[in-house]
């Protein structure tokens, strides 16, 4: 190939000349340096010498015309090269200009908001959230978010927040939670599990309810001397009759229940510019496997005795710990008894079953000595330890609902029929 | 509508006010017999004489002192510094003298002149030809700071300062003098200075420049546009006073601010502007501000392969645009 010869810089400022007069034509052979033809600027008159040896091949600016400096105007094929090599350098530059640009893991920014952004989600109700970002590292950008507000296909901050979620399945179904990669430093042995997809839901409502709504937390004492005695009177009798042993979770059960229709806010919902008192009482119980936690439903449990709901409690149960639960088995609660007496604990702050309004888990039964009829007495005694949406409850109520289990568990006696 | 060259634009502003206005006179380095080292004063020794059209010793502080004492008595000097590098020497008067005669005469007495001045690189001058000066001006109240980018704001903006009250510097980009051309309308007409004009509508990426710098930014737009980025390009044309709300509007066209000058990074313009997008349209921001500026080194290199690694280009710029698109 042919080398190019450009229209030269002739002085400063100088951005274009015209040819005058060619001193060669095609054909024509040059030495490096020799004139090849006339050029008039602005500025000055001068030759345009030869950057090569070699023959004239092509004249590419006619006598007359003006171009720009650094623009061809003529080629000339150099003595003894090789036709390619011009094209070498000409296409190795082309490759070094090429900028490299940083891998940028995807998603690395999907939170990393411009104000803009902020601004514009909040002037639109656009939950961030559930926007695709077309930015580097996925960042939603101006633009998508515009894109999304002209098209109106807005996914508004209320839907989600909304008490409608309740009608979604529990554990199982829900979002997938953050993926966000860990910070924790790992070291030799340590052991990474990977995260069940039980693991994740349950992670991503427990913070979804700690971070919504603001758990206040109280602990009243009740004596259930009576109610061990009246345990102990049945039982043997009650599992041969029934099948099933006879524990004392139907009967809190039975006083929550009780309790609610009473206090309809504790059986409530947040709705966000209101509050949804629930009609039916679905008590969500929870019960643990070895390597998960799952809230099934006893549903109309006001319908319920203390028979019915012991039956209950052991169906719930047995489905847990076979895997059998249905969608059904996890929907609909509308508060939650938890058994953490069972594992021996005797206070707990447990974390309220979003959307619920409160959760209450009874811990262990516990002979203590305390003073009745001024007198020291060995006596059952039981905490029960109540978590409440403090957007929804005040302390006041919740206490009196409290007041009002301890009553009905207090009342029991060895005589007492259930 | 007459095409005409950046420079001639200068000359033609010029003759104009030199045949409106008797009060009007040139003075500088060559600027008479020679006609300006650029020619940007070529012929108006012939048609004013030599009395309008001073030829000056090399002392750029005379040239400066004797303008301010020339406006001040009444005239209107328009002077020549041959380089903008060589206003150095002058920088004394400029700004002890001409920016604060006003305010310290308590409105008795003002400086109606007009600096003219070459800068940038591009053209092969090194060192003492090549240097972005307005730095040193930009942040000194008192003066107003022109730098036009077409040949039609050369000849409205030169216009305005001649006839404006106070002292104008008027940099003229010496590449731009022959490569940029431009449609000029015959009859007598100005452009106000303080006004920045929109060059493109876009919604991608805003850019923010002045003078050569502005048509690299330009082509760029158009190569992007291909890529399917659209560029908005804000011709700021007057430094000082600088046009906010233009800037403003500008950048919450696209949320996304890119500032291109010449003049080295640190201490330059852009960081002026750039802080007038962060305090007045914080809430409009799609991502950081970004400034594509000249190197901080001393000067422009002679060597032609270090001056155009220091020099700007439309594919520095184009590259700068789509990262900033990107983001």
């Amino acid at each position: 190939m042919a080398t190019d010869i450009a229209m030269p810089q002739l002085g400063e400022s100088v951005t274009e000349g015209t040819i005058t007069k060619w001193l060669k034509e095609p054909g024509d052979s040059v030495s490096k340096y020799e004139p090849l033809c006339e050029v008039a600027t602005d500025k000055v008159n001068a030759e345009v010498p030869a950057t090569v040896s070699g023959k004239v091949t092509e004249i590419v600016t006619e006598e007359g015309k003006t171009v720009a400096v650094g623009e061809v105007i003529c080629r000339v094929e150099e003595e003894g090269k090789e036709k390619d090599k011009a094209a070498a350098p000409a296409e190795k530059a082309q490759t070094d200009q090429k900028v490299t640009k940083p891998d940028v893991p995807k998603d690395s920014m999907k939170r990393r908001y411009s104000p803009a952004v902020l601004r514009l989600a909040q002037e639109h109700d656009i939950d961030l959230e559930q926007v695709e970002g077309t930015g580097k590292g996925g960042r939603i950008t101006r633009k998508d978010l515009l894109k999304l507000i002209e098209s109106g296909e807005m996914v508004p901050v209320q839907e989600k927040a909304s008490p409608i979620s309740e009608t979604k399945a529990e554990p199982a179904s829900v979002a997938q939670p953050n993926e966000q990669k860990t910070a924790i430093q790992r070291e030799e042995g340590d052991e990474e599990v990977p995260l069940t997809n039980v693991r994740k839901t349950i992670a991503q409502r427990m913070v979804q309810s700690k971070h919504e709504a603001p758990h206040a937390w109280t602990m009243i004492q009740a004596d259930v001397t009576g109610l061990v005695k009246l345990r102990n009177k049945h039982k043997d009798a009650f599992k041969k009759r029934e099948g099933i042993s006879l524990t004392y979770m139907p009967f809190f059960i039975k006083a929550v229940v009780d309790s609610l229709k009473e206090f309809p806010y504790l059986n409530s919902a947040w709705g966000v510019d209101r509050i949804i008192l629930k009609k039916r009482i679905n008590i969500s119980i929870a019960v643990a496997t070895e390597d998960a936690l799952y809230v099934p439903v006893i549903h109309d449990a006001d319908e319920k005795s203390v028979l019915g709901l012991a039956k209950a409690i052991h169906h719930l149960a047995e489905k847990t710990r076979s895997g059998t639960l249905t969608m059904d088995d996890l929907s609909g609660g509308t508060f939650t008894v938890n058994n953490t007496g069972s594992f021996g604990s005797i206070a707990s702050q447990p974390i309220i079953n979003h959307p619920q309004a409160a959760i209450l888990s009874m811990e262990s039964i516990v002979k203590q000595p305390v003073i009745k009829d001024e007198m020291i007495a060995v006596r059952d005694l039981v905490n029960l330890c109540l978590s409440l949406d403090h957007r929804i409850l005040d302390g006041l109520m919740a206490g009196r609902f409290l007041q009002q289990v301890k009553k009905r568990l207090e009342a029991y006696s060895p005589d007492t029929p259930f | 509508m007459a095409v005409i060259s950046y420079i001639d634009a200068v000359t033609q502003a010029l003759r104009e006010e030199m045949q409106r206005d008797e009060r009007v006179f040139v003075l500088g380095e060559d600027v008479g017999v020679r006609g300006g080292v650029f020619r940007a004063t070529d012929g108006l020794i012939d048609t004013f004489g030599p009395e309008r059209v001073l030829d000056t010793p090399l002392t750029e502080s005379a040239i400066a002192g004797v303008s301010i004492g020339a406006s001040v008595y009444g005239k209107r000097p328009v002077a020549e510094m041959q380089f903008a590098d060589f206003i150095l020497p002058a920088v004394n008067q400029i700004i002890s003298e001409a920016a604060k005669m006003r305010y310290r005469s308590n409105n008795a007495w003002n400086c109606p002149l007009v600096i003219r001045a070459p800068y940038g690189g591009g053209v092969h001058g090194a060192l003492y030809h090549s240097q972005s000066v307005e730095k040193i001006f930009t942040g000194v109240p008192g003066l107003k700071i022109v730098m036009p980018s077409t040949p039609y704001d050369v000849k409205g903006l030169l216009k305005s300062s001649i006839r404006d009250e106070d002292p104008v510097l008027f940099f003229e980009h010496k590449r731009c003098y022959r490569l940029i051309k431009g449609e000029v309308p015959e009859e007598d007409y100005t452009v106000p200075i303080g006004k920045a004009e929109v060059k493109r509508e876009g919604t991608d990426v805003t850019v923010i420049s002045y003078g050569l710098t502005l048509h690299f930014a330009q082509k760029a737009a158009e190569e992007l546009e291909k890529e399917g980025i659209s560029v908005h390009i804000l011709d700021l044309r007057t430094l000082v006073p600088l046009d906010k709300e233009a800037i403003l509007e500008a950048v919450a066209k696209t949320g996304k601010g890119l500032i291109i000058h010449e003049d080295n990074v640190t201490g330059g313009f852009g960081g002026e502007i750039s802080a007038v997008i962060a305090e007045e349209a914080f809430f409009e921001l799609d991502a950081p501000v970004r400034r594509l500026c000249g190197p901080d080194v001393p000067s422009m290199p002679y060597s032609p392969s270090l001056e155009k690694e220091f020099m700007l280009n439309p594919e520095k710029v184009t590259n700068a645009i789509r990262d900033l698109a990107e983001f």
